[in-house]
Order: C-alpha cells, then structure tokens, then sequence
C-alpha cells in the first residue's frame, strides 16, 4: 500500500518541488528584467550575486505575515479560492511534457485536456472575489470573467489551428510532428496562429496590457485586495504557475518543444518556455493598460474572426494536402 | 398586521475611491455611482490635506512666509513665494533689479518642467499601472527630474524647496560654474523631453485611453474659471505669462502651445510642448544674465522686517498648474491682514463633477489625471 503510495506520489512531488523553485525564480527574473527596462538595479542585497535569495526571502515573509480575514466575508470560500486556484495550476502541468520524459498523464486529447482544466482557474478567482464582500474585487471578478471567457475563444482557436494541420491533439504527436519543421515556420498560417495565441495568451495570464482585473490604478488591487499573507502568496504564485505553463504550451506548439538543431531534449522545452516569458516581460513593462470596453470590441470584432479565418484556412490546406 | 410591500431599489453601486487611492494623486475622495462600468453620478470630498496655509499667514511675518507657502504646491514650490512675493512688492512699491528677475524666472521655469515631468510620470501610473508600461514612464521622467534637482542643489542648496525668492530679489547669485552646469542640462534634456513627446504621443494605446476622453468645450472651459493647460488644451489662449507679462516674461521669445479638441490627449500634450517652451526660456536666461545687484535692499544681516503700507494688491502668476493669485490685505503691520489664495488645482479640479458623469470608471482616472491637481494647492 505504501509503496505504490511512493510510486504514485515522487513524481508529482518532484514535478511540484521543482515548477514553485522555477516560477520563483521567474518572478526573480522578471524584476531583473524590469529593472533594467527602467533603468534601475532591482533585487540585489539578498544573496550576493544580484540577490538571488530574494524570491525565498519573499515567500517568508508572505508566510510569516498576518492572514487577515475580512469581517463580513464568507470565510470558507474565501479561503477556498486561492487554494483550487494553486490546485487547478499545479493541475495542468500533470499533462505537460516538460521535467521527466513522458507526461504524468498520457493521453490522446492531451491539450484539449489541458485547456479544460486550466479554464478553471476563473472559478478560483470569481469565488474569491465575491467572497472577500469588496466593491472593488466584484467589479475586478466581472471584468475577469467576461475577459476570460471572451479571450478562450480566440485562444482554443489559435491552438486549432497547428492541430489541424498535426492532425492530433495530443503533446506526444505534436511533438513529433516538428522535429522536420517548428509550426512557427510554416507559412502564413504558423505566424497567424501565433500571434492570435500570443494575443490571448496575454489576455489569460492577465498580463498588461489586459491585466484589467488587477488594474491598481482603478480597483487597488482587484480580486486579491482582501488578500494577506499566505493566501496572498497563493494567488502570485499560481498566477506564475499559470503563466509558465502557458509559455510552455507555447514553446511546445509553436517552437517544436524539445527538438532543437544541435542537440534535443526536455531542456530546451523549459529554455524556449523562459525566452518566451522574456518576450511577455518586455511587452508587460513597456505597455500601457486598454479598456474594458476597448479589450472586448478587439477580441470580438478583430481577433476572433481573423482567428475562423485561420482555421478555415487550416482546413482548407489539410483537405488539399491530404488529396496530393 | 399589515403585509409590508419590500421594495428594493437595487440602483447605482456606490463605490469610495479614495482618500487613500493609488490614482487620486493625493487625498481626494470621490464617490462614484456606478451602473455596471459606468458611472451615472460622482460627488467629490475635499479638505483631506486642508492645512490652514492662509490663518496661518496672519501669524507669521512678510518674510516668514515664502518658505511656508512653497509647501502649498509641493510640485513646483517657487512659484508659490513667486506669486506672493510680487504681490508684496506691488503694494510697498520695490522694484527688483533685473538681474534678481532674470534669476527667479530661470529657477521658475526650470521647476516649471520639473513638475511637468511628475505629472507626465504619474499620468504614465493612472494608465498604465504601476506594474507595467506607465512605471517605466514613471521612472524615466523622474530620471531627468532628478537632473533638474541636482541643479537646483548646486543653485540654491536645497533641491525642492528652493526658498530662492526673497522679497526685493533672490537670495543666491548665479555662479559661472552653475551656469556652465545648466547649458550641460539643456543640452542632456532637449533630445530628451522630444523623445518623451514623440514616445507618448505616438503610443498607439495612449491615444486609445485619452483621445476624446474628458473633452472640456470652449465655453466649459470659459464659464469654468479653469487656467493653465486645461484651458489651453481647449484652445483658449490664456497664459499670464503673456497676457499680465510679469517679472522679465516680456523679453523672452516663447510660444504658448493650444490644444483643439480639449480631451485628456491635448493637455498632455500641451505639457510635453510647454516643456519644450521652458527649455527655450532657460536658454535665452542663461545667455544673457545681466550684472548687478540680486537684491534691492541689504542683504539680511541685520534683519529689518517688511512692513507694507496700508492697502491690498492681488497679484496672480503662471504656475504649471495654472493662474496662481495672491490677494493681500495689509494694515500697515508686519502681519498680513488677510491672505487669500487663489488655487489653480482647485478651479481646475471642479471641472471633475462635470466631466466625470456617463464615462467608464478607468476613465475617471484618466480625466483626472489630465487636470493634474496637486491636493497641497486644493485644500491650502
């Protein structure tokens, strides 16, 4: 009993143990890099080169901090929120091919499986923004929720699109797939896909410029205005664990995941992942912040019918190809 | 028992922004009403940081008071105890020489872009965010802030809150070496301010966030007792610095940038063009400064205290914000009888409650962002 307990329990723990130390150091790595946009040092006192112990010094003191509970709020959920929503992230990295050889979880549908799960995140976010009895954490969850659903369609589209042309859904195909070509280089319709996706990508890790839920100089903070401490923690971490796993997605469809031209290998899913992340930096810092009504009228008027236009195409060029 | 009828009016959502707000750019409260993202009624709160700057003036003497009236607008403190020290000169009839003239305009107009800076940085945060785009904006103005600072250091010693303006003149001459330093800063910020210009004024999502936003027409902007780039920005020509030329405005070459549509995007603008100006205004200062005394009375060895003769003067200069007046009542005393001061932010601000209605709440913060309100010169 214990011993398939250990056999079923190391690789998720390992998997785990080794994402939060990753997406710890992303947020290290995106205050370098902002800082240097901005002209500045950024973390440097703790830990001596450059302050690497900085994200470990954060986590402790987010840890030790007091977790404040507002008065009239519903306790249970909200405590609830932040944990289906680290839960829900941890969750999806179960399909994703990118620390051991094989995906914990082997299956032919893998990426419609892992959008599904990863659109759960917004419940996580709507409980706890309607939980916390805050007018600005209701007005941050309705936006969220209207961006996240509109921006999915757009997203699950762009993901289509090298799926038709692959003809599979699963990581493993896909994969290999690529090794010839990365879907990047495939004309036209490689660059309209990623750039949808990139898009929507944006729009789903909340990243300016549609970071509309958390827009401070509106609604404070939005949805996490409540939150202290621990929970607090939960909430940034997750958003990381989101986002990384996004840019993974990312760096596995488009850029051929492990396959690279001198040498291949699981590595270079997780290189291609942070360069990816880098180009997110550099839009996040440089970027102002659009409107609600402006970030719909886009999805809806531009990108989702340049999205059908591109699955369609995709279609088109599948049914001629598999003629000839 | 008589059925009560339950009647609930689930109206406007009343939502607090501020006093304590990332956008209210100091203590201001508003009230918004909201339906859905739209807000159908505002009411504004003031006095959060009212500190009494004009009871307080009839305690303290003529000379006491420039340094405590440069805390009113905290961003560009020497035009305060510019205004309020030509209104002193008007009623005891000094003239300043014109070396002292040239000097208080030169720190004037450096500190006129300073403050242009700060509000270009924090417009950046209300739209941007201050984890994202508008904080590097932030940081990149107070980067050549910073410059302007350190000038000001080596001309008076402080590098805020000047306290240059003394009545009858300044109180620090202008070394070679300080000059030597300000063509080095014009030199450093020309390409610089343009670059900030172009930078903002070409961003694609700026022009989406402040074009037709907060647009003040013509006649608003005339019945509303507004001044400085809020009205300029609807194209009203009105610049004290040209209509009242004051102190040595009227031999400097300038021009006062006009907005046409009157939207947030114009007065932003306006501001990034004037700075432009001020640039040119230092230039010309810097060339031609002319000999003489900085100060028509004798240096404040023995302190003799300014005792004005009866009457009252109103005096009212260009501050970056707008016409700054100082109305004075004077009883003969070394005391003030009656101060009163009239706030460009706060004229300018009360533009909000007609501006705001039927608008979205992150434009709420664009608007007032634009009208750039420091809360040291509304509440006083």
């Amino acid at each position: 009993m214990l011993d398939s307990f250990i056999i079923f329990a190391t690789p998720i723990f390992k998997t785990i143990s080794i994402l939060i130390l990753i997406v710890a150091y992303l947020v290290w790595l995106e205050r370098k890099v902002a800082a240097k946009m901005q002209s500045r040092v950024g973390p440097y006192n703790v830990g001596y080169p450059h302050g690497w112990l900085q994200p470990l010094a954060d986590a402790l003191k987010l840890m030790t901090k007091d977790d404040a509970i507002p008065k009239n709020s519903d306790s249970l959920l909200f405590n609830f929120g932040p944990i289906w929503i680290m839960v829900v992230s941890l969750a999806s990295f179960a399909l994703l091919p990118f620390y051991f050889e094989n995906p914990m979880l082997n299956v032919d549908l893998s990426l419609m499986l892992f959008i599904a799960i990863s659109s759960l995140i917004i419940i996580g976010i709507f409980v706890a923004g309607w939980s916390s009895n805050n007018k600005y954490a209701l007005i941050s969850v309705l936006r969220m929720t209207a961006q996240i659903i509109s921006y999915e369609i757009p997203l699950i589209i762009s993901l289509l699109i090298p799926c038709i042309l692959i003809g599979s859904l699963s990581f493993g195909e896909i994969i290999r797939f690529q090794e010839d070509v990365w879907i990047i280089f495939y004309p036209v319709l490689g660059q309209i896909s990623f750039i949808i996706f990139m898009i929507s990508a944006l729009a789903e890790g909340n990243r300016i410029p549609f970071d509309l839920s958390e827009a401070e100089s509106e609604l404070i903070s939005g949805y996490t205005t409540e939150y202290s401490g621990i929970n607090f923690a939960l909430f940034y971490l997750a958003e990381y664990v989101h986002l990384f796993g996004i840019c993974i997605l990312g760096s596995i469809i488009f850029f051929g995941g492990p396959n690279g031209p001198i040498f291949s290998g699981n590595i270079l899913i997780v290189i291609k992942a942070l360069l990816f992340f880098t180009l997110i930096l550099f839009i996040r810092w440089s970027f102002f912040r659009i409107r609600i009504d402006q970030l719909l009228k886009f999805n809806w008027i531009k990108l989702i019918p340049l999205s059908f236009t591109g699955l369609l195409l995709a279609c088109l060029v599948k049914y001629y190809m598999d003629f000839n | 028992m008589e059925d009560r009828i339950i009647e609930r009016d689930f109206g406007d959502l009343a939502v607090n922004m501020g006093p304590q707000h990332p956008s209210t750019h100091g203590v201001f409260r508003l009230k918004l009403y909201l339906q859905g993202e739209r807000i159908n009624k505002i009411e504004s709160f003031l006095g959060y940081l009212h500190r009494g700057v004009e009871k307080l003036s009839e305690k303290l003497t003529y000379d006491q008071l420039p340094p405590v009236l440069e805390r009113d607008d905290y961003l560009s403190p020497t035009s305060n105890s510019l205004g309020f020290i030509n209104a002193v000169e008007k009623i005891c009839e000094i003239e300043v020489s014109r070396k002292s003239s040239y000097i208080r305009v030169l720190v004037a107009e450096l500190q006129r872009i300073s403050s242009h800076l700060v509000a270009l940085g924090t417009y950046g945060l209300d739209l941007g965010g201050a984890l994202g785009g508008g904080a590097s904006l932030f940081l990149y103005c107070f980067r050549e802030r910073e410059k302007i600072l350190d000038v000001m250091e080596d001309l008076t010693g402080t590098r805020f809150h000047t306290n240059m303006n003394q009545i009858g003149g300044v109180r620090y001459d202008v070394k070679t070496e300080s000059i030597n330093k300000i063509k080095k800063l014009i030199k450093e910020l020309k390409p610089v301010l343009e670059d900030y210009a172009n930078m903002v004024s070409k961003d694609e999502i700026f022009m989406k966030r402040t074009k037709n936003i907060g647009i003040i027409s013509k006649k608003l902007a005339e019945e509303s007792g507004g001044s400085g780039p809020i009205v300029r920005g609807s194209g009203i020509n009105f610049d004290v610095r040209k209509n009242k030329p004051y102190e040595c405005y009227s031999e400097f070459d300038f021009n006062i940038p006009l907005g046409i549509n009157g939207d947030a995007y114009d007065r932003t603008i306006i501001r990034m063009q004037e700075n432009i100006e001020s640039l040119k205004i230092v230039e010309q200062i810097i060339q031609g400064i002319p000999s003489g005394d900085i100060h028509s009375r004798k240096p404040l060895k023995s302190p003799k205290l300014t005792r004005p003769p009866k009457g009252s003067s109103y005096f009212s200069i260009e501050s970056p914000r707008g016409e700054l007046g100082f109305f004075i009542v004077s009883d003969g005393t070394a005391i003030p009888y009656r101060m009163k001061i009239r706030a460009p932010s706060f004229s300018n601000l009360s533009l909000v409650e007609k501006l705001l209605p039927g608008t979205f709440i992150a434009d709420s913060v664009a608007i007032l962002g634009s009208l750039d309100p420091v809360f040291g010169d509304v509440d006083r």
